[in-house]
């Protein structure tokens, strides 16, 4: 991999600017109940079966908070390397909407349970720090359905309660590339920890894009918009893209920028506002005095401390230092946790060269083509072990590799199964070897003494026919070193 | 038989235990008296029939091993209770049936008590005087035009005209001690964290306990032991053991330290007041206990810092009333309107007025100068508190400026009503244990009560000071049943 430069800049008529994006993530916490109430968070199920009398806000209803979400926060504290913090305050943000039975928000305002961290990403041009400003819990709405019916809207609650993470950056990432590269390691850490499955199709994983722009050099910020609630990686992309666009039009017109909060408008891939500063909610936020300040002990800290998994930075460095692997291929193996987990199950018993090279390039392209993630890999990992064992120990060929691969995607078959079921044991035995040879160069003697005459390029075509008799399975280094010998 | 109305809840429990009497006669009794006091307003929603039947079953079960076995009782219309409509005073909540049973009613039912019926109360438990409820005006046995106080306005009407044989109020501000004191009877607001709040409407969550309302201080000890619990469907619910008040419950006080506040020394404080607070001193002093004087120097700012710390709650407490999920809907073109038009509707003045405070003194830029002071001043104030508590046992002071107001007096003039809880409001903010307990008349033949204040989580102490009192007043009621 050459050095790139960092090379993201938009320039204008006047100009050339700089675009400084931060992000509000939503990460819906890995837990079988909700924040404050022990309905199921299983996702899918029909309308308004997960909702308990808490969830839908009736009367004498009172929160009680799930310790288990706390402890996930306080990994994810962890895995981002953050201050943890001792004492935190769940708030009231107190605002109407049919999806919000309570008529407030419980989340954590002036006190988070997490204070400042980051996170560290390997760009193409260097690696880079991320900060992150804080983490804290919150629980989310339900959701309006307004188009089942012309005249009614539907709420449905199993949403409700749920919890939720929202993670801030800080003002520090200068790309959409970078955001890509943000979000999928965010992601990457959480799933490792097991504290968020960071599915972005059933809205587990969510973010709030904060964009400003600002000229080459400038050191203060320029006023910023927030994109609310964008769902996945392209559109937050295609959002900032937009909208850096947008400010830079209007600041070289002369023009101002309104701090709002805006909408992207996923069909049409633009920006607009949804509501100006002056409109902006006042949500009065203020202490649930239905809950007490959240005290956390330290034990609870260093015991999660412990059992803390590695993560991984810390695996792509044990990748490179143990498996001797370059930076590359260790944060292409170690960017889902499942992949660096079948990676290591494979190299336990095979070369791992070998192995790496299957993984990313072989096994990684029948995924694509079949769209299946690493635990849903048609082959096993003990399977390709064995299948890379009797590449390296000469058992059977590269290429014949390869149809047995192909074949061993059928149920999973046993690569040694396959090889002895159609005999496809490499030959390597140097008389076997010359036997055919010698047969091919007896039927083309006129090729022969036309290579002895200076056509070396018919050496490839002696080879192939010796493979062809050969059924694919002599070994090619040994074909080529007696052929050399049989056209002396 | 039919004096069974004039005997005391222990008294009750006693005689169906020995079968004196019947739970069927006793709620026989009940029931009539109730039917028989429309005019008093006290209920919302009556239980008859579905109690007698609780009656008779108790009768062929004879399980006699409840605190408050066969007992029929009728509750503050603030705990929700399963299949029986719970309105909270409102008509935002007028079709309202919950699905559930609070923690404090389950109590009383698990102790062998059944339910008589829901009593009136000011809207959402605001007010003083009962005359915000959407219900109507409750009429205090005192007198046809004179309040019964509030909130717990119906409970403590319908314990003093003996149609229930004792009840259960909420008290956020002095809901509980001030209708006490207004007719006569006894209230106490327990330790915050002691009674579950899981089940009733709440009002302002770090304020509100439910407590027992009780003809005398030995059935006080007894309700109080009944309803408490720990909870941890409530997280401000505290995990303390439940005492034995009852079995403890004695009026051997001598040697405890009580002390007398100056600050409760209001100005235009009535005379007889006054005197009201010297007798107490003088009973405790009979009794043996040694009078101190003590100072609790931001008792001025209670009011106020009550002012904005309910209203604040009660704003957000409030805002799930929308017409959405349950209770009264107006219509709307849209959603906004529905909402303004329900709560439009579904509110009367006083709830509207405090949810009108709470916003705004939550608002950014207000939220500091009000809600924030506010908090620290209730600091203070729990500190003086704590300070007094390392000298005295317990503290004696009045439990209103007043007796009972006629009906429409001080509905004008929200300040003057608010007034009222003076004396009350600064034990709610510091989250102690009070009792109400009756201690003479005024020259209106309109009973006054006393307040103690204890520390945290002893109760006992108070009762016991307050059974010191009830022995030496020698109270008796004297009304007669004009209503009837």
């Amino acid at each position: 991999m050459g050095e790139k430069k960092f090379d993201y800049f938009i320039s204008g008529d006047k100009a050339k600017w700089e675009v400084v994006i931060g992000l509000e993530v939503h990460a819906q916490v890995l837990s079988k109940s909700k924040l404050f109430s022990s309905s199921s968070t299983k996702f899918g199920a029909d309308p308004n079966t997960q909702v308990s009398l808490v969830d839908s806000g009736f009367p004498g209803m009172l929160p009680v908070i799930n310790q288990f979400c706390i402890e996930q926060s306080i990994k994810t504290g962890l895995g981002l390397k953050a201050k943890i913090n001792l004492y935190s305050v769940f708030d009231r943000k107190n605002y109407f909407y049919a999806d919000l039975p309570q008529g407030y928000q419980i989340s954590q305002y002036k006190n988070p349970i997490v204070g400042e961290g980051e996170v560290i990403l390997d760009l193409p041009y260097g690696s880079k720090k991320v900060g992150i400003e804080r983490l804290h819990l919150e629980q989310d709405a339900g959701k309006s359905i307004h188009d089942m019916d012309p005249e009614n809207t539907f709420v449905d609650l199993n949403r409700s309660g749920v919890a939720l993470m929202e993670i801030v950056s800080k003002p520090d990432l200068r790309s959409p590339e970078e955001v890509n590269f943000y979000i999928k390691k965010l992601r990457s850490i959480m799933r490792y920890l097991g504290t968020c499955d960071g599915n972005m199709q059933e809205g587990s994983l969510r973010a709030d894009v904060n964009v400003s722009v600002r000229k080459i050099g400038d050191k203060k910020f320029g006023t910023r918009c927030e994109i609310k609630n964008v769902n996945s990686i392209k559109f937050m992309q295609a959002a900032i893209e937009y909208e850096a666009n947008r400010q830079v039009d209007l600041l070289e017109t002369g023009k101002n920028i309104d701090q709002e909060t805006r909408l992207f408008d996923t069909k049409k891939n633009i920006t607009r506002s949804m509501r100006s500063k002056e409109n902006a909610h006042d949500y009065r936020y203020f202490p649930d005095p239905d809950l007490l300040p959240l005290k956390i002990d330290k034990s609870l800290i260093s015991k999660l401390e412990k059992e803390l998994p590695e993560l991984p930075d810390e695996k792509k460095e044990r990748f490179m230092k143990e498996h001797k692997l370059s930076s590359y291929e260790a944060n292409i193996l170690v960017s889902d946790k499942e992949i660096s987990d079948f990676y290591e199950e494979v190299i336990k018993s095979c070369d791992k060269k070998l192995a790496t090279n299957w993984i990313t390039v072989e096994l990684f392209a029948v995924l694509n083509k079949k769209n299946l993630n690493i635990s849903q890999s048609p082959v096993s990992a003990k399977n390709l072990s064995s299948l890379i064992k009797m590449i390296s120990s000469g058992k059977i060929s590269g290429k014949i590799a390869k149809y047995v691969f192909e074949k061993m995607q059928v149920d999973n078959k046993d690569p040694n199964q396959i090889v002895e079921k159609e005999s496809l044991i490499q030959q390597s035995d140097p008389k076997e070897l010359e036997k055919i040879i010698v047969s091919v160069l007896l039927k083309n003697k006129d090729k022969v003494a036309q290579y002895k005459s200076g056509k070396e390029k018919l050496f490839g075509y002696f080879v192939g026919e010796v493979m062809k008799l050969s059924k694919g399975k002599a070994n090619p280094q040994l074909v080529n070193q007696i052929l050399k010998n049989n056209l002396k | 038989m039919s004096n069974i109305s004039q005997l005391s809840l222990t008294k009750i429990v006693k005689g169906i235990k020995k079968k004196e009497f019947t739970s069927e006669e006793v709620t026989k009794v009940f029931i009539a008296n109730s039917k028989k006091s429309k005019k008093l307003n006290t209920y919302i929603t009556e239980c008859f029939d579905e109690a007698l039947i609780s009656a008779k079953n108790f009768d062929k079960k004879k399980d006699y091993n409840g605190l408050l076995s066969g007992i029929p009782i009728a509750i503050k219309d603030l705990f929700c209770t399963k299949d029986i409509k719970t309105t909270a005073g409102s008509k935002i909540l007028n079709n309202f049936i919950p699905t559930y049973e609070s923690t404090v009613t389950k109590n009383l039912w698990s102790q062998g008590a059944f339910l008589l019926g829901k009593l009136n109360c000011d809207e959402f438990a605001m007010g003083s005087s009962n005359e915000t409820s959407f219900f109507g005006n409750v009429i205090n046995p005192y007198g046809e035009k004179i309040v019964p106080g509030g909130s717990s306005g119906g409970s403590a009407s319908a314990l003093a005209a003996e149609l229930t044989p004792a009840t259960i109020g909420t008290d956020t501000g002095g809901s509980i001690r001030q209708p006490a004191s207004f007719t006569g009877t006894v209230g106490l607001k327990p330790t915050y964290g002691r009674c579950s709040r899981w089940g009733i409407v709440a009002f302002a969550s770090s304020l509100d306990q439910a407590g027992p309302m009780t003809k005398n201080v030995e059935d006080c000890a007894l309700l109080l032991q009944a309803m408490s619990s720990y909870d941890p469907k409530d997280s401000t619910s505290i995990d303390i053991k439940v005492e034995n008040y009852s079995s403890k419950l004695t009026e051997k006080v001598k040697g405890l330290k009580i002390g007398i506040p100056k600050e409760y020394r209001v100005d235009d404080m009535p005379v007889e007041i006054d005197s009201l607070w010297k007798k107490g001193i003088d009973y405790l002093k009979d009794a043996g206990a040694v009078i101190k004087n003590i100072s609790l120097p931001h008792t001025m700012y209670a009011l106020p810092t009550y002012y904005i710390v309910a209203p604040a709650e009660a704003s957000s407490n409030l805002a799930r009333y929308d017409g959405v999920k349950y209770g009264h809907r107006a219509k709307g073109n849209n959603l906004i309107e529905m909402y303004e038009n329900t709560r439009s509707e579904g509110f009367g003045n006083e709830v509207k007025r405090r949810i009108l405070i709470g916003t705004y003194v939550l608002s950014s830029g207000y939220y500091d100068a009000y809600y924030l002071k506010a908090q620290k001043v209730r600091q203070l104030i729990k500190n003086d508190f704590d300070k007094s508590f390392t000298e005295v046992d317990a503290i004696l002071t009045p439990s209103t400026p007043s007796s009972a107001f006629k009906i429409g007096d001080k509905t004008d003039d929200p300040i003057s009503m608010y007034l009222n809880d003076i004396f009350t409001v600064p034990v709610n903010l510091s989250g102690l244990p009070a009792i109400s307990v009756p201690a003479g008349y005024d020259k209106n033949n309109l009973p006054l009560g006393l307040q103690l204040i204890g520390k945290p989580f002893d109760e006992q102490t108070i009762l016991n000071l307050s059974l010191a009192i009830e022995k030496r007043v020698n109270f008796k009621k004297n009304f007669k049943n004009w209503w009837c």
